[in-house]
């Protein structure tokens, strides 16, 4: 084992009194989080809600219910990274030029550079992968099974394994707050800054841990959807049949269960720098430090289409049904799908340009990656052919498909110069790049506002307040456009990224455009709160019945609205693309099974959450580097895995007249009368309590 | 139509499929493919670590990939591992004639020479430390150990596993989960005898030649 600065002992590793923060802004986050720590509790305990929270949350295999906690993580570590990006532009807006004031101890601004630098490394992590990540595959979780004729995925035990290390991930990088510090290497943790000698502190070891541990959930995830998407089809549901969003789920969960173990392999190769000495990618001794760039990129660039791919897939759902026409060039849409998916592996050197490949091979990476925006161009012009001539209705989740277009033509577009070495060569790490990736991001985020808004009463049984979605939309639309056009604009004139201080002083004025941006950004982000506010509190008027939308075209929109928790009281047979307009034109799209069966379904299980907990441990012992605690923890999981494997009675059976009494009491659910009451969502249906 | 007593005949309109079900072994086996899939690119990126950390800078001045190599020692790990994946056919072959004897049999044999093949690479690891030779000495020799190591500790695992499926066929018998978790640790075990020839061939045959 490497010896490490400063003090160390058996029994609590490098943890000391001087690991907690000396820092206001720090202070004043803890108290926040603590109180609302308190109060959740306290709602929890005078609620008397902990019985319920174990049974249908924490225990749970329902995809439903672990995709809506997967989509809550992302949303908790959305509004964190969104307070990483707010405190950052109020920085470069204070640090600008020999006389800006300092504050807090900093000479310019308020924030120290090592302080700033672990905000942004953060910032980076916390959005790409434990923001956009969580919600898309909670959004895929959900959506795929209901969209083939499923009753659950593949494999829900594994589901909620992949769920709890996902969530163990979010932990650590939320305790490196209040413990520790965070790496200040940015989210690329480039070497050999980030080896021992540079880093000696425990900021690039939660780093590390936390995305290793997330990852493996990610890594598993992906298998259990694609062996979804094979093998549980309804029948009928031919693979010409299979909606866009599942065909997109399918290639970007390929890419998922290829890429990620390629960044398993360069964390744990640093890992191995760091923890054992080894010279993977320090710069002396034989290491190689390009290999690590190699290593993290060939994972990077195919994440960053893991991504975009899913909010393709959304567009495609939420386009057809506000523009009530079948989704024009299917085939096509699905080839797209995949010429990016494949493309992704072979683009990943575009991200160092400048670090000397050479011509051949810049050349190679630089037509690689324009070939990308041949079939990127074919999807929106598919979409665009999809509007033309339609009967479209800008709905809230229309408007954000349509947002996330003009986003991806200007992300496109500028990605398309970056492209070019001679540019590349003149914008790289300039800010111009920043606002790039941005961009793509914010197609990223717009689809997923979008599908929300869009499947929201798929799984709570009520839509999302209307007016407070337009205004959320149109505040964020303004603030995307004032802080990323500005940030375009400086990083053309010269604008490097990652400044805790500016020195030119002509930059002032786009700083404080981008600052009324945020500003604009955080109206949006009351908006949506206040609109989920709205909805849950009058969702007796906002109750629909199994189409929400009245011109859906896919199969989930067959379920009853909330899905009941066996998705398809009878798996039901596919005649058509669009199912449920092929139903609808056939006079039957209300018509219902006349005999129901038996279902069997899969038990709740405490295991991954069991597992979830050690893993957590595991990450904590291995970051303040508590042996005791990583050996025990690791045997722990190990015990685990073999405990539940002699479990022989996994599932359960749902006898046919409960089927019946449920399906019942959701198809009396329509809008206007109020329905079953007051429950809100998924779960409300759930016949006996079972554990293993 | 959709009659108001809740619905139509299944049968009349083929709307519905009753009594569908999928076929669970074959959703097991699929599954564990896409795993081993994702272990294949644990073992490209290792590999790919190793290609670029061989050069002779990368050994830093300590020794290079002829001193490393124990071709005969790595020849009888090869034949052990072989050997492994033979015994575990004979369990499969037993699988089909429904012997959970021959099963037990086949699965205790392979256990047997997986052992044995990890006995002889941690030798050749104990050998390699006594004559000074680390990981912590040069990145050529981190990228050795790593790639080698890792394929160990997959070993280290499969025999974890054929030990608890041991215990659950003799006591269990064939049920869905014994059998696809049989079907499972083929694939595991064939694959990591796969991955032995790959380094056997990249890693010993060209330290020899």
């Amino acid at each position: 084992m490497v010896n490490v600065q400063g003090p160390w002992s058996p029994l609590i590793g490098r943890l000391s009194l001087g690991a907690i923060p000396d820092n206001p802004i720090i202070a004043g986050a803890f108290l926040f989080s603590a109180v609302l720590g308190v109060v959740i509790l306290g709602y929890l305990t005078f609620g008397h809600k902990w019985g319920y929270l174990w049974r249908e949350w924490l225990t749970t295999v329902d995809h439903k219910k672990i995709g809506v906690m997967y989509i809550l993580i992302g949303l908790v570590m959305l509004f964190r990274g969104f307070i990483d990006a707010v405190m950052m532009r109020t920085q470069q807006v204070l640090a600008d030029g020999p006389h800006s004031p300092g504050f807090l101890g900093a000479a310019h601004g308020y924030l120290l550079p090592y302080h700033f630098d672990q905000i942004y490394s953060a910032h980076g992590t916390i959005m790409i992968l434990f923001a956009a990540t969580p919600i898309l595959v909670g959004l895929m979780n959900i959506i795929v099974p209901l969209q083939i004729g499923a009753r659950d995925m593949a494999f829900p035990y594994l589901n909620a394994l992949g769920l709890w290390l996902t969530a163990v991930g979010a932990a650590l990088i939320m305790l490196s707050l209040f413990l520790g510090d965070f790496s200040h290497a940015g989210w690329v943790g480039l070497t050999p800054l980030t080896e021992m000698a540079y880093s000696p502190g425990v900021g690039v070891d939660y780093w590390i841990w936390a995305i290793q541990i997330a990852s493996v959930g990610t890594t598993l995830g992906a298998a259990n959807l694609i062996a979804t998407i094979i093998k549980m089809r309804a029948p009928g549901m031919t693979w010409s049949r299979l909606p866009i969003f599942t065909w997109t789920s399918l290639s970007t969960n390929i890419i998922a269960l290829t890429s990620f173990p390629v960044l398993g392999v360069a964390l744990g190769l640093l890992g191995a720098d760091r923890y054992f000495g080894t010279h993977f990618f320090t710069a002396g001794l034989g290491g190689n430090l390009m290999l690590y760039a190699d290593l993290f990129w060939i994972w990077g660039h195919p994440e960053v289409y893991f991504v975009i791919l899913p909010a393709f897939g959304m567009m495609s759902e939420i386009i057809p049904t506000f523009a009530e026409k079948p989704l024009f060039g299917y085939a096509t849409m699905v080839a797209a799908s995949f010429a990016i998916a494949g493309v992704s592996w072979s683009v990943w050197l575009h991200h160092f340009f400048t670090m000397g490949a050479g011509p051949s091979v810049n050349t190679f990476f630089s037509i690689a990656t324009m070939i990308v925006g041949i079939p990127t161009g074919v999807k929106v012009f598919n979409w665009a052919f999809t509007v033309y001539h339609g009967r479209s209705r800008f709905e809230t989740p229309m408007l954000w498909a349509v947002g996330a277009l003009f986003m991806l033509l200007l992300g496109g577009l500028t990605g398309m110069m970056l492209a070019m070495p001679p540019i590349n060569y003149s914008v790289h790490n300039s800010v111009f790049v920043v606002a790039h990736f941005h961009t793509m991001l914010m197609v990223v985020i717009y689809g997923i506002m979008g599908a929300v808004a869009y499947w929201f009463p798929k799984v709570f049984g009520f839509k999302l307040d209307e007016p407070l979605g337009k205004r959320f939309f149109w505040f964020f639309t303004a603030g995307t456009i004032m802080v990323f056009i500005p940030m375009y604009t400086s990083g053309f004139m010269g604008m490097t990224r990652r400044l805790d201080y500016i020195a030119n002083p002509a930059l002032l004025p786009f700083e404080i455009a981008e600052e009324i941006g945020i500003g604009l950004y955080v109206v949006s982000v009351y908006y949506f709160v206040r609109q989920l506010f709205v909805s849950v509190r009058d969702r007796a008027s906002h109750r629909v019945g199994a189409d929400a939308w009245g011109s859906a075209r896919t199969l989930e929109w067959l379920t009853p609205s909330p899905v009941p928790f066996y998705n398809y009281a009878v798996t039901p047979r596919v005649h058509a693309r669009d199912e449920l307009v092929w139903r609808r034109e056939q006079g039957l799209e209300a018509a219902t099974a006349a005999h129901y069966e038996d279902i069997l379904m899969p038990k709740n299980t405490p295991v991954p959450l069991v597992i979830g907990a050690f893993a957590m441990t595991l990450g904590f012992g291995l970051v303040w580097r508590i042996w005791w605690l990583t050996d025990a923890s690791f045997l722990g999981i190990i015990l685990t895995v073999i405990a539940r494997s002699f479990v022989r009675d996994t599932d359960y059976v749902v006898r046919a007249g409960e089927v019946r009494k449920i399906e019942q009491g959701l198809r009396g659910n329509t809008p206007g009368t109020g329905g079953d009451g007051t429950q809100g969502g998924v779960g409300v249906w759930r016949p006996q309590e079972s554990g293993s | 139509m959709a009659t108001p007593s809740g619905g139509m005949d299944v049968a009349a309109d083929g709307l519905w499929e009753a009594h569908y079900h999928h076929d669970a072994i074959a959703t097991r086996t699929l599954g564990f493919w896409l795993y081993m899939l994702s272990d294949a690119m644990i073992f490209a990126g290792l590999f790919a670590a190793y290609g670029v950390l061989s050069h002779h800078y990368n050994a830093a001045g300590g020794p290079t990939l002829h001193t490393l190599v124990q071709p005969l020692s790595a020849y009888g790990e090869t034949l052990a591992v072989f050997a492994s994946v033979l015994a575990y056919g004979g369990a499969m072959v037993a699988l089909k004639n429904h012997s959970r004897t021959g099963v037990l049999f086949g699965l205790g044999a392979a256990f047997i020479l997986g052992a044995v093949f990890l006995g002889l690479e941690l030798r050749d690891f104990a050998q390699l430390f006594q004559a000074g030779i680390y990981p912590q000495d040069s990145g050529y020799l981190s990228a050795f150990f790593a790639l080698v190591m890792t394929h160990g500790l997959h070993m280290v695992f499969g025999l974890l596993w054929m030990a608890v499926l041991f215990v659950q066929v003799a006591t269990q018998g064939f049920t869905d989960k014994t059998v696809y978790r049989l079907l499972n640790l083929k694939l595991f075990w064939h694959f990591q005898a796969i991955l032995w020839v790959l380094i056997f061939t990249f890693v010993d045959m060209r330290g020899v030649l």
